[in-house]
Order: structure tokens, then C-alpha cells, then sequence
């Protein structure tokens, strides 16, 4: 009996602006079982961003339900709700967000510091994580050091260092030129057959069609929600 | 986990140098200065219990009741209330170390052709121990100097620099209203008391001898003041009543009836003056303390700014599993290892410069390590409460605003 990895029923929030509550989502009704490589699309104000933020836990819904891994989100605690986004969800963003002062590895490990890991086993599993991207020369080095592209893939590193089931991408490749945004979904498209739930926020078309499945919003629901047709991904 | 922490915050704080040292300044200068003045004030504290001390300790004076004589009143100590017996007498009490009756007053000494104006002090060698009063050369007059009313002195350092120069004054005459005296002793140095009186400009002389030869005074058995020590400062209060009870007895005084005599209380005087000093030091650390507050106030200020550069840092901490409780424990530690690290820098200065100041001029220093302590612990206090404020507001950051902020 298995349960999706996220189950999301009548999902609704609205911000509170100027001229009254402004509803960035009305009632959002999705499933995605584990193994699944999701694109989000839409326009921007169509609440892809907003359901993203949801669905990390970085949020909480106005209305509506959203379980991940059988966790009702809404009932957890802050330091709960912290504790999923430690271990079971991985973020990379569009503007990459390694800490500037940290040396690589120090950034691909600092999720394992808020998990309480030791020093070694920290650093070997940040070292790990580097190899997986091809990164484990640049260790050292700080972000500032190497491209773009580069450091899109070692936040990819410090998503996956603490092995979670999902892995929440919002726009990864928007700041990248397009040869290395391919290098970039050819690693998610990798991490997908490696097991790993990849949802992903985009705008392009030929990003999203990189997964399996697409979900396009507009205006707060959700208007269409399709396989990708098959074809060969570079 | 707290190593990590810990070596984050050094990276913070090295990642601003100048102005983490700037924040630090503020830390240093407070340290600096409380360390300072309680050593300043602790030192004053120091040296007016040295100079109380050479007055002698837990002393009362007992001064003779005054006279009438045609409606003309002497002072304290004119009358003949109190006598040698009455010493004698308080001398048995419980709780009373030494007794000395003493009878002085200002005379000429003549040494040749040398001449100077001292106080002569007619008394028992009690006197030297109730005034913890040292003999640097030579020896004390005895008991039965003064049964006998022999003509020896000890002389007080100024009064020998007058009047015998560079010469030794032991053995030597001096003269006093006529009569000669052998200087049998030179005393200690003790200098000025309370008053700023010179207390080595005296002679010391048997109580018989300085009432006989000196002050020839009509009632030989009398004298104006009696000194009495007690054994220690809690055996005061017992001595003093039973002292004025037994001399209202022996004096025949009845319920109603004044006492014929004054008590005086040396300790209170040195108390008064101890608090001035007290009183002194407190204010010189309350001051010191305010450059300490606005070290702090530098502190959180600095963090405020530093919370709101590193918003998105913060951001980046939450979406990747940092609880409220690590942001605040980190923001908090960089805080605390500001404000010890300055109060380190601080204490070192302090210390230093109290040392400076003790080394070029003779003011006394006193550096206790309870004032090094209370610096020390006022500020991590201080890195604790001012950084819990803006480590407070960092925690609070709501994720999806800190990640997007620019």
C-alpha cells in the first residue's frame, strides 16, 4: 500500500495586500507518487511560486491540505516543519544561494550541520555529494571562484547531501546560458533514474519537457496536467 | 554542531574586520575603563585603611569632663573627672587589650642651639601598643620609667630632624620647659593622619614626669585623656558600655546625673573616611560602567546591521533545515565572542595601564581578580543581552521574505 510522496487537496492561499486578500491560489487538488520528475509552468502570477513555497515548507497553506510523506503539514511545529526541509526535501533556486563566505564544501555540508552531523563523516559526505557533480576539485574554492553553471551544480550537491526524497528546483536554469542549462537538467534527468522525486518550477518550454510530467497553472488552479510525450533527453 | 557554530561566527566576524574591531573598541574601552578606575578606587580604598591603621585600630579616647570657673567653661578634658585609677581600673575589663592615660600638649624642645615647637605626649608604654606605634632605634620607656618619673623621651622622626639633623639622637638631651630629658628611643614613621596632622612631630615622655616637669598640672593623680583599645572590633561595643559604666560608678554618678567625661570613637572617624573613599570608587565604576553600556549598545547596533545585510543568508539557512533556535544561537554566539573578545583586549589594557600609572607615580593600584571577574562576567552579559535582540528579529525572519530579499 503505497502512499504518493505529495498529496495536496483544495490547496488555497491568499495574501493580504492593500485593496483586500488576494488569492494566489484557489484550490489546488495534485498528487505526485514517488519517482516522478514534475515541471511546474506558468506565467509569473499564476501561483506556481506560491504553490512551490508550499510545497517546501516554507509556507503554510491558507485553506486546504497538503501531506508529504504522510506528514499533515499543516499541524507540524516550526522546528518540524525545518526538520522536513533538513531531510526530506532538497532546494536549488534560480540564484544558486551558496553563501558567498564558505568554501564549497563547507556549503554542500552545511545542511548536515542543522542535522547534527559530525565533522568527518560531514565533510566526507560533502566531499561525496561534489564528486557526484562533478565538482571535487573546486572543494576549496569559493563560490565567487567558478561559473554559473558550476555552482548551480553544487547547490545541486548541498540538495542532495542529506539524501532527501525530493528535490524542489525553482527556475534552476533561468540564470544559466543554454548549453549549460542542459548539462544542469541532464543532472536532474540523472538524479530522477537514481530514484530521486524532482519537482521543478519553469517558464521554458524546453525545460520542462526535460521531465515526465507537466502541471501548468493559471490564475491560482491548475489548467492542465500531462505526461511529456516519450522522447530521447540529452 | 556548536563547533561549527563557532567557527562560523570567527568567519563572520572576520568577514567585516574593521568594523568588527570598531564594535569590539567599544567592549575594549568599557572593559578597560571599569577595570581601571576599580583598580584607582580600590587603591584609594587601600591606602586610607593604611593611613586609619596608623592611628590605631578599635581605639576610644576617653576625655575628662569640662570645668566651670566663674561662669567660664573649659573644653573637654579641662576638668580633673578622670584619674589614673580610672585607667587602671578599665584596664581590668573584659575585652580591653591596652589603657594608656595620656596627658599632651604642645611645648618647645631645645637641643643646643636648636630649638622646636612639637607635641609632648606624658603617658604609659601602653600607648605605644594601643597606637601599634614602632621603636625604630633604641628602646621603649618601662612602667617603672613612670612609677619613678624618670626624664627619658622617645622622639618622633620629624621632631628628631629638627632638631638633631643627620646627627643620632639617641642618647642625646633634649630640653623641655627647663627640664632635661635623655632620648632613650627614636619611634617609627607613621606620617600625617586623618587630619593631616604631622604624627611624627612628637616626643613621648612618662606620664609622671610630663605632669611633674612639664605641664605641672595641680592634680598629679588626674588626667585629660585616657586611651583605650580593644582587643578587636567586635569586642567595641561591649567595652565601650561596660568602660562607662564602671566610671559612672567610680565617679559616683546618680540615674539622672551627665557623665563627667567624653567618649570618643576613633573607628568612626576612620569609618566616615572609608566611606568617602567607598563612595568614591563606586561613583569612579558607575561612570565606567556607562562607556561599558555603550560598548553594548555598539554591539547590538553593529548585529542589527549585520541581520539586516545577511537576510538572505538567513533565507538560504531556513529553506535548507536551520531551526529558529540555530539562527538565534548563532547570531547570539557572534555577539557573545564580540563582546569576550574585546572584554579579553579590555582587561589586558585595564591592567596594563593601571600598572603604568603605579609605575610613574606613587598613587596606589589594587587589581583584584573579583573586579577582573565582575568586568569579565558584565560582558558576556552584556554580548547576551544586547545581541539577543537582533538574533531575536534574525529567527523571526519569515524564510520566503529573507530568500527574496536583494
Amino acid at each position: 500500500m503505497s502512499q504518493p510522496l505529495i498529496r495536496v487537496a483544495g490547496l488555497g492561499k491568499s495574501y493580504r495586500t492593500a485593496a483586500g486578500p488576494f488569492p494566489a491560489l484557489r484550490g489546488v487538488a495534485l498528487s505526485i507518487e514517488a519517482g516522478e520528475f514534475v515541471a511546474i509552468m506558468g506565467q509569473s502570477g499564476s501561483g506556481k511560486s506560491t504553490f512551490m513555497n508550499l510545497l517546501g515548507c516554507l509556507d503554510t497553506p491558507s485553506s486546504g491540505d497538503y501531506f508529504l510523506v504522510g506528514h499533515d503539514v499543516a499541524h507540524l511545529t516550526q522546528d518540524q516543519l525545518a526538520k522536513l526541509r533538513n531531510q526530506t526535501i532538497g532546494f536549488v533556486f534560480q540564484g544558486f544561494n551558496l553563501l558567498p563566505r564558505m568554501s564549497l564544501e563547507d556549503n554542500v555540508a552545511l545542511p548536515l550541520v542543522y542535522a547534527g552531523v559530525e565533522r568527518q563523516p560531514r565533510r566526507q559526505r560533502a566531499r561525496q555529494e561534489l564528486a557526484r557533480v562533478g565538482l571535487a576539485a573546486y572543494a576549496e574554492s569559493l563560490p565567487s571562484r567558478i561559473s554559473g553553471g558550476q555552482q548551480q551544480r553544487v547547490a545541486i550537491a548541498r540538495a542532495l547531501v542529506n539524501s532527501p526524497q525530493l528535490i524542489l528546483a525553482d527556475e534552476p536554469t533561468g540564470n544559466l546560458d543554454s548549453h549549460t542549462s542542459a548539462e544542469i537538467m541532464a543532472l536532474f534527468a540523472q538524479l530522477n533514474r537514481d530514484g530521486i522525486t524532482i519537482v521543478l518550477v519553469t517558464h521554458e518550454a524546453d525545460i520542462a519537457a526535460c521531465a515526465r510530467r507537466q502541471v501548468r497553472f493559471l490564475d491560482g488552479l491548475i489548467v492542465s496536467d500531462l505526461a511529456t510525450p516519450a522522447r530521447v533527453v540529452g | 554542531m556548536f563547533k561549527a557554530m563557532l567557527g562560523e561566527a570567527w568567519y563572520a566576524m572576520g568577514a567585516n574586520r574593521l568594523r568588527t574591531a570598531l564594535t569590539m573598541l567599544g567592549m575594549v574601552i568599557g572593559v578597560g575603563s571599569v577595570v581601571l578606575m576599580m583598580a584607582i578606587g580600590q587603591g584609594a580604598q587601600y591606602a586610607v585603611a593604611q593611613t586609619i591603621s596608623t592611628m590605631g585600630s578599635n581605639l576610644y579616647i576617653l576625655i575628662s569632663g569640662s570645668t566651670s570657673a566663674g561662669g567660664l567653661r573649659s573644653g573637654g578634658g579641662g576638668g580633673p573627672s578622670l584619674t589614673v585609677a580610672d585607667a587602671e581600673a578599665i584596664a581590668e575589663l573584659d575585652g580591653v587589650s591596652n589603657v594608656a592615660p595620656v596627658h599632651q600638649g604642645t611645648q618647645q624642645l631645645v637641643h643646643g642651639p636648636n630649638n622646636w615647637s612639637a607635641t609632648v605626649v606624658g603617658t604609659t608604654p601602653a600607648y605605644l601598643d594601643a597606637r601599634a606605634w614602632t621603636i625604630a632605634s633604641g628602646h621603649a620607656f618601662s612602667d617603672s620609667d613612670v612609677r619613678s618619673a624618670t626624664r627619658v623621651a622617645l622622639i618622633g622622626q620629624t621632631a628628631a630632624d629638627n632638631l638633631f639633623g643627620v646627627d643620632d639622637p639617641l642618647g642625646k638631651t633634649i630640653r623641655i620647659r627647663q627640664s632635661p630629658f635623655v632620648i632613650i628611643g627614636v619611634l617609627g614613621k607613621k606620617g600625617q593622619n586623618l587630619d593631616g596632622r604631622d604624627q611624627d612631630d612628637t616626643v613621648i615622655v612618662p606620664l609622671t614626669t610630663a605632669q611633674r616637669k612639664v605641664f605641672g598640672t595641680p592634680f598629679p593623680g588626674s588626667v585629660r585623656l585616657v586611651m583605650v583599645q580593644a582587643s578587636s572590633a567586635e569586642a567595641m561595643p561591649a567595652v565601650e558600655a561596660g568602660m562607662i559604666a564602671l566610671l559612672r560608678q567610680r565617679h559616683r554618678l546618680r540615674g539622672g546625673q551627665d557623665n563627667d567625661f567624653y567618649v570618643r570613637n576613633l573607628a568612626a572617624a576612620a569609618d566616615s573616611a572609608a566611606e568617602t573613599t567607598r563612595v568614591m570608587s563606586v561613583l569612579l565604576g558607575a561612570i565606567a560602567s556607562v562607556s561599558l553600556l555603550v560598548g553594548g549598545i555598539g554591539i547590538m547596533n553593529i548585529m542589527l546591521v549585520s541581520v539586516t545585510e545577511r537576510t538572505r543568508e538567513i533565507g538560504i539557512r531556513m529553506a535548507i533545515g536551520a531551526r529558529q533556535k540555530d539562527i538565534l544561537a548563532q547570531f547570539l554566539l557572534e555577539a557573545l565572542m564580540i563582546s569576550i573578545a574585546g572584554c579579553l583586549i579590555g582587561l589586558v589594557l585595564g591592567i596594563a595601564s593601571a600598572l603604568v600609572i603605579n609605575a610613574i607615580n606613587d598613587m596606589v593600584i589594587v587589581i583584584s581578580g573579583a573586579s577582573v571577574l565582575v568586568a569579565f562576567g558584565v560582558a558576556a552579559g552584556i554580548g547576551v543581552f544586547f545581541g539577543f535582540y537582533p538574533a531575536r528579529r534574525a529567527a523571526a525572519l519569515d524564510p520566503i521574505e529573507a530568500l527574496r530579499h536583494q
